[in-house]
């Protein structure tokens, strides 16, 4: 067994992390959390998660960076919004997550291989170019990325879907990608801004 | 006069044909006009704004001043659609500082801004300016004995929750109502069904429906309607896992409100995609 210090000194603590992603997420009120729970006891993904919602709060307020960034509880969250709207604080707990993925994938601390990182921007990827998503070309390229065998165990679903019509095998497109490409771009220098 | 603009969402294209099809001949049964957006662009859903939210923003821009365009209300039936127009929708009249250029492109697309279009789901057109009054009116064929569950899932009523109760709504369960069905007391009416994680983390994906599926079965639900593709898709086609994983047969049928509708509209079956099931339909067709 290996003996490590469970306990985190003040100075580790990034002291820049609530404001920063206070920011990313537009929500004010995370510094209001008065860690009651009501988030961790409505989520249904918490029982999942490595630290509940609450504790995600509590992490980002006193600076727990590394932890919340490179915690699954965020791919978890699956944007249901229950924790929204219960929160006593009225913290916008789901955009604090959507925060905290951003973060994570802009540092690169994601996990690597996990499914839900690579689903996101795998259908990002295809919007960017298309305008469009395209359900069972974005399933077939996640499955060959974190795990081509589960693409079998997937057959008996795909010739149900293909048996009822429910298969589209064309891939779509907008008209005016000129258009979209021009609004991103717009973005992309905001960003950079 | 009710018209509107039809933002269909990419889902609809494939996995969801039936939900298309049942909403338009249920619109148009009921003189309800819906004219499909122009050149419409996927919405991003959930997985835009994990990767890039001014991205997201901008591409929900898009459609909203293409509808803008177009001068009618988007009714967009996929929960996730809908959620994510018209978050962008309050971010962009709320925020326009925040994002300037984007604002000043989308004005031009559209022709006016702040944007003054809403964001609606068809359900609550039906519930709120159609009225249950005069759907009644309309209702040919009752559904008889038949029971219940209705499951709204959670971005319908998520955070926004000014059309129903964000915990337990009743919208869907008075249309059905109209029906002569029954509706069910269905306690985990608002439970979510993992969304994509389904798709992802199947282990999870599950067990959350194995909740939602034991749960009308043990109210005695014929069928369960839904309101967004993505928890029609989750709560039918992982059912034969389900039953092998849990050793528990909950089967049931799982409609689109719709469709569940449309036969009480007396419309014809073909017209509205029940042939798209993947579950068997004789049982239920003996009752109906
Ligand atoms: S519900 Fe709100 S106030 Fe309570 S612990 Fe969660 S975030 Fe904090
Ligand atoms: S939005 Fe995310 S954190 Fe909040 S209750 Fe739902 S799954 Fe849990």
């Amino acid at each position: 067994m290996e003996i490590e210090r469970k306990v985190k000194y003040e100075a580790e603590l990034d002291k820049n992390f609530l404001r920063e992603i206070i920011e990313l997420s537009h929500c004010e009120e995370i510094e209001r959390c008065i860690q009651c729970g009501t988030c961790s006891s409505s989520c249904p993904m918490a029982v999942y998660m490595d630290y509940p919602p609450r504790k995600i709060m509590a992490m980002v307020k006193e600076g727990f960076k590394d932890e919340a960034l490179r915690s699954f509880t965020i791919w978890l969250c699956s944007s249901c919004y229950t924790c929204t709207v219960r929160c006593p604080a009225q913290i916008k707990i789901t955009d604090v997550m959507y925060a905290l993925k951003r973060k994570a994938i802009e540092d690169g601390v994601y996990p690597a291989r996990f499914s839900i990182p690579v689903l996101d921007k795998e259908m990002t990827k295809i919007i960017q170019s298309t305008g469009r998503n395209w359900e069972i070309g974005v399933v077939v390229k996640l499955y060959l990325k974190t795990n081509p065998f589960g693409l079998l165990k997937m057959a008996p679903i795909g010739l149900k879907l293909i048996k009822t019509g429910r298969m589209s095998f064309k891939k779509e497109s907008i008209k005016n990608k000129k258009q979209l490409r021009k609004l991103l771009n717009l973005m992309k220098e905001e960003t950079n801004a | 006069m009710h018209e509107y603009t039809y933002y269909p969402g990419c889902s609809i294209k494939g996995t969801a044909k039936h939900y298309d099809e049942s909403l338009i001949s249920t619109f148009n049964a009921l003189g309800i006009k819906m004219k499909e957006l122009e050149d419409w662009n996927c919405c991003g859903a959930t997985a835009y704004f994990s990767v890039d939210d001014k991205m997201a923003i901008a591409i929900s821009g898009r459609n909203i001043a293409l509808a803008q365009k177009q001068g009618k209300d988007i009714v967009a039936p996929c929960a996730g659609c809908y959620l994510t127009l018209r978050k962008s929708l309050e971010f962009l009249n709320d925020n326009p500082d925040k994002v300037e250029n984007l604002i000043r492109e989308l004005a031009i697309i559209g022709g006016e801004f702040p944007f003054n279009i809403k964001v609606r789901h068809p359900l609550e057109v039906l519930i709120n300016d159609y009225g249950l009054d005069k759907i009644k009116e309309k209702i040919k064929k009752n559904l008889g004995d038949l029971r219940i569950a209705c499951y709204y899932g959670c971005q319908v009523v998520r955070p926004f929750t000014d059309f129903d109760d964000p915990d337990y709504p009743t919208s869907l369960d008075k249309l059905m109502e109209l029906t002569g069905a029954t509706p069910v007391d269905y306690s985990p009416k608002t439970r979510c069904c993992g969304g994509s994680l389904t798709g992802t983390l199947e282990e999870v994906g599950l067990r959350l429906n194995y909740i939602l599926l034991r749960e009308a079965k043990k109210k005695n639900a014929d069928v369960i309607v839904t309101l967004c593709p993505l928890c029609q898709f989750n709560l039918e086609i992982y059912q034969d896992k389900i039953v092998k994983k849990y050793g528990e047969d909950i089967r049931v049928p799982i409609f689109y409100f719709t469709q569940i509708l449309g036969l009480a509209l007396d419309i014809p079956i073909k017209e509205l995609g029940f042939s798209r099931s993947v579950i068997p339909l004789n049982e239920f067709f003996a009752r109906v």
